[in-house]
């Protein structure tokens, strides 16, 4: 679906916003390297291709809307939404420094373009289903985006919403479920099996899909395409993605879910994107 | 080997001793046993560490069941989430159920650090405080924390204990005396008194250092145990050195600052007071030392309070 | 005698009649929160999310960045217990415009015991920086502030009790945020409380009165932020203090009084309510009585205080 030359352009996008987030992480010594790697691909679709936003009215009521529950992807976020204008890029320098305003998880009260709080796992979907009910109630056509990580779909709270989402068929709502298949303490299949998500999502009554790869903006593209077409019900787009893609030496590792990079990790990352 | 060991390290040791003495020790996690000092322990006991996942509120579930048929199950995450999001578990499948569970919360306060306001923790010593019959412990470093988790495994009962995971300043030797529920006097001053917990005592005795050039001789008492709080200990100080200022690494209200003003409200005790502690705002990311200044959690904040506590007493 | 849970059904009504973003969250207790009649005449404005607490408060979070007002409906136990951490980091850290609309606050939820009572569900909300508390104490009162927590932008924590409860003021009285209420001059003794425990409050006075004690009753119907300037009033003038709430004497009204006593360094206050103990099943004022609190007992700690017995 996507021309050789658009493709080139998303890819060239999901690197920047990859050597941003490296490089802001490098500088403040330490951070959340793994969960932003798994969705750069994700986010840069959103943000380039798919979402109604206006970068210099972030609080624009028609605007679409992402909540991105797993807020410890935040850096990523924030360097998307630099690149799109929504601040300057040398904020990103401040990453967790002394008194800034991008902290570690996403906030919308100190962050512009970012739409809803995040950090305590688990809670997000909740939120995007509030969002989505207020667009069905004031007859708004705008989507409300959701990124829910695989290991927080353990708490509870995230099943009330999926059921609540189903009972309105809320079917502008879209969450994707970046599947990395790794949590904080071990292999998320090992601490405690979320999968197949996509039967589970099914079972509460949602429109589910699974991308084989979920760094494939084609795939991506496709199922929001696809999630766009069917009616009456909420969309569950598992992306199977790979922790820290692209970071030599931590891919696919649970251990890279906050890890300090060497200057020569960095380097090794950047020259590899 | 103490004196260079971060707490969860020392957390993890004096756990695996004491579950090789007690078969019925389990551990349960949710997704942070690393974090905490917890996970290593898995390979010893495969049967006995259970990590739940990212589901704070079914650990506590879990952990309540398993209290009922005789074991002793101690879960652990960070503070913010063990006393926000397993409230209502701790509260009702625990506390009013009777049930004998221990609650480790981690990365009190501004020891959050880079993970910022969503988890730092200034408000879980209040929440746990509102619980009828939790006990609330705070150790300082890790001598005083393995006989801190001696004593929580010891007594009946549900207890949180907030506990600092990175290397403390050393303040006791190992093997240092503790009685739950029984303040430390460590320095002896006569002229006013610090009430510290935690990370603050150190900061309480660096303040009690600077006054003790301006010859003013402060007592500092370690309150470890914030609830049940040692009243007696709160009435002598009061009397003896005739001014108090609390410090403490959480929100001053409902915390450890209120549990003195309250003993010193009822008891009419009519002494200058001042609370050091983080005034009813949210945390932020940074540097300890940085977030210390930031809510004026320092040693200076508490001297600079000592001095205003003088000044008020001889107004009047 | 009106119960406070009504007041929230016809004010919220109102309310909602008026400002078609006026939204109620329910979670299947609408019938004893009253808010079936808003639901059937406002469907529009109304939501049901099924036994989901921390979903209600996480969904309210969602309609508040939208622009709308919603009031979450539900139990004081769960309100405030069950949804902590959702209040606490979707509503309070983000300051998002959701009212937390709480029936069967304290002991009053009575015969269904301890797991359905709240006694410590403000105290949980006054550790929560942006949280404004409102506790009324009778139906005029408890309508007024409903209305101000409506025009309030931010967070607000109400508390409403389950039975009816005597009339204290009339329908045309106005009451402010943060303003406590004077209900009764004097100058020998202050009792300060708030809620379904401020009929007992008023009894005591007319005893204290009886045996010659004036004693001043303030309606402390906003615990956070506290009138800090009426409750220093209290202590400067009179010095002698007695709180009462249908609370933990920890965390709530009696610990905020006994920081701003101690802050001053003089008087004396005494915390009347639930003795940090867990409820149990039994009649109302039984359960009060259980833990010291009766008209009787407050005149009685009242009295002690102005005559220096103990």
């Amino acid at each position: 679906m996507l021309t050789e030359e658009r493709r080139a352009f998303l890819t060239q996008r999901a690197r920047q916003a990859r050597a941003l987030t490296l490089e802001a992480i490098y500088r403040v010594g330490r951070g959340h390297i793994g969960g932003t790697m798994s969705i750069a691909e994700l986010l840069i679709a959103l943000y380039d291709d798919v979402m109604r936003v206006d970068p210099s009215n972030p609080s624009w009521p028609e605007r679409d809307r992402l909540v991105v529950s797993k807020g410890h992807a935040a850096p990523i976020v924030y360097a998307v939404l630099a690149m799109k204008g929504y601040f300057d890029p040398k904020l990103l320098d401040t990453l967790n420094a002394n008194g800034t305003t991008l902290p570690s998880h996403c906030d919308m009260r100190k962050v512009p373009g970012i739409d809803m709080t995040a950090g305590s796992l688990g809670q997000g979907l909740s939120a995007a289903v509030g969002m989505a009910l207020a667009n069905q109630m004031d007859h708004r056509d705008s989507y409300v985006y959701a990124i829910v990580g695989d290991g927080e779909s353990q708490e509870g709270q995230v099943w009330e919403a999926v059921m609540l989402a189903a009972q309105r068929k809320l079917e502008h709502l879209i969450v994707f479920v970046d599947d990395n298949g790794c949590q904080v303490d071990g292999f998320t299949g090992d601490i405690l099996n979320m999968r197949p998500f996509d039967q589970k999502y099914r079972a509460f009554g949602w429109h589910a899909i699974y991308v084989e790869d979920g760094h494939s903006f084609d795939q991506i593209l496709d199922a929001i395409h696809q999630a766009k077409q069917t009616p009456d019900r909420p969309h569950a787009i598992i992306l199977n993605t790979v922790k820290a893609k692209h970071v030599p030496g931590a891919e696919n590792t649970y251990q890279s879910h906050c890890f300090s990079l060497t200057r020569e990790q960095l380097d090794n990352s950047l020259r590899n994107l | 080997m103490l004196d260079n060991m971060d707490m969860k390290t020392a957390l993890g040791e004096t756990l695996a001793e004491e579950m090789r003495k007690n078969s019925s020790l389990v551990l349960v996690g949710a997704d942070l046993m690393g974090a905490n000092g917890t996970w290593p322990l898995h390979g010893e006991f495969p049967d006995r560490v259970i990590n739940v996942g990212i589901a704070e509120a079914n650990m506590v579930g879990v952990a309540a069941g398993l209290a009922a048929c005789g074991k002793l199950p101690v879960c652990d995450t960070f503070a913010a989430f063990m006393a926000r999001r397993d409230y209502d578990q701790v509260f009702i499948s625990v506390a009013y159920a009777g049930l004998n569970v221990k609650l480790i919360g981690s990365d009190p306060g501004v020891a959050a650090e880079m993970n910022g306001g969503t988890h730092m923790s200034f408000e879980d010593v209040a929440l746990m405080r509102t619980i009828p019959t939790m006990t609330v412990v705070e150790p300082c470093d890790c001598a005083q924390l393995r006989q801190a988790v001696k004593a929580m495994l010891e007594v009946k009962g549900p207890v949180y204990l907030r506990l600092y995971r990175k290397k403390p300043h050393k303040i006791y030797e190992d093997g240092c005396r503790f009685s739950l529920g029984r303040a430390d006097c460590l320095t002896q001053g006569r002229d006013a008194t610090v009430i510290a917990a935690g990370m603050m005592v150190w900061n309480a005795l660096q303040a009690a250092e600077q006054l003790n050039q301006e010859g003013i001789h402060l007592r500092v008492l370690n309150m470890h145990t914030i609830k049940p709080l040692d009243k007696a200990a709160i009435i002598l100080a009061a009397q003896e050195t005739g001014a108090i200022v609390t410090a403490e690494n959480a929100n001053y209200f409902n915390g450890l600052g209120s549990a003195v003003a309250e003993v010193i409200a009822e008891n009419s005790l009519s002494v200058p007071f001042q609370r050091v502690g983080v005034r009813d705002q949210f945390g932020e990311v940074g540097g300890t030392s940085y977030l210390m200044e930031r809510f004026q959690l320092t040693a200076s904040d508490i001297a600079q309070a000592v001095k205003s506590c003088l000044k008020r007493r001889q107004i009047h | 005698m009106k119960a406070l849970r009504d007041a929230f059904g016809d004010e919220i009504l109102a309310l909602g009649r008026e400002n078609p973003n006026v939204y109620v969250v329910d979670c299947d207790i609408g019938k004893s929160c009253k808010t079936l009649e808003f639901a059937r005449q406002l469907p529009q404005q109304h939501l049901n999310v099924g036994i989901a607490e921390q979903n209600a408060a996480g969904v309210s979070a969602g309609l508040a960045t939208c622009g709308k007002i919603p009031f979450v409906s539900t139990y004081a136990a769960f309100g405030s217990m069950r949804m902590c951490e959702q209040i606490r980091q979707e509503i309070c850290y983000p300051r998002l415009n959701v009212k937390i609309a709480c029936s069967h606050g304290g002991l009053t939820p009575a015969n269904d015991g301890a797991s359905h009572q709240a006694i410590e569900d403000y105290g949980i909300m006054r550790t929560l920086p942006n949280m404004t508390i409102l506790v009324p104490c009778d139906y005029y009162s408890c309508r007024s502030l409903i209305r101000a927590a409506c025009q309030w932008d931010g967070p607000v924590y109400l508390r409403f009790t389950r039975d009816p409860v005597p009339f204290i003021y009339r329908e045309s009285d106005q009451f402010e945020i943060g303003r406590a209420r004077t209900v009764r001059e004097g100058g020998d003794v202050a009792i300060i409380a708030a809620g379904a425990v401020m009929s007992l409050a008023l009894q005591a006075c007319d005893l204290l009165h009886s045996q010659g004690i004036e004693a001043r009753l303030l309606d402390m119907h906003t615990v956070k932020p506290l009138d800090t300037a009426a409750v220093t009033a209290a202590i400067q003038e009179i010095g002698r203090v007695v709180t009462v709430e249908d609370h933990n004497i920890i965390n709530g009204i009696g610990s905020a009084v006994c920081e701003v006593a101690a802050g001053l360094g003089r008087g004396v206050v005494k915390r009347m309510g639930v003795q940090d103990q867990f409820g149990e099943s039994g009649p109302y004022f039984d359960l009060l009585e259980k833990n010291g609190v009766t008209a009787q007992s407050i005149a009685d700690t009242a009295r002690s205080l102005v005559t220096g017995e103990n």
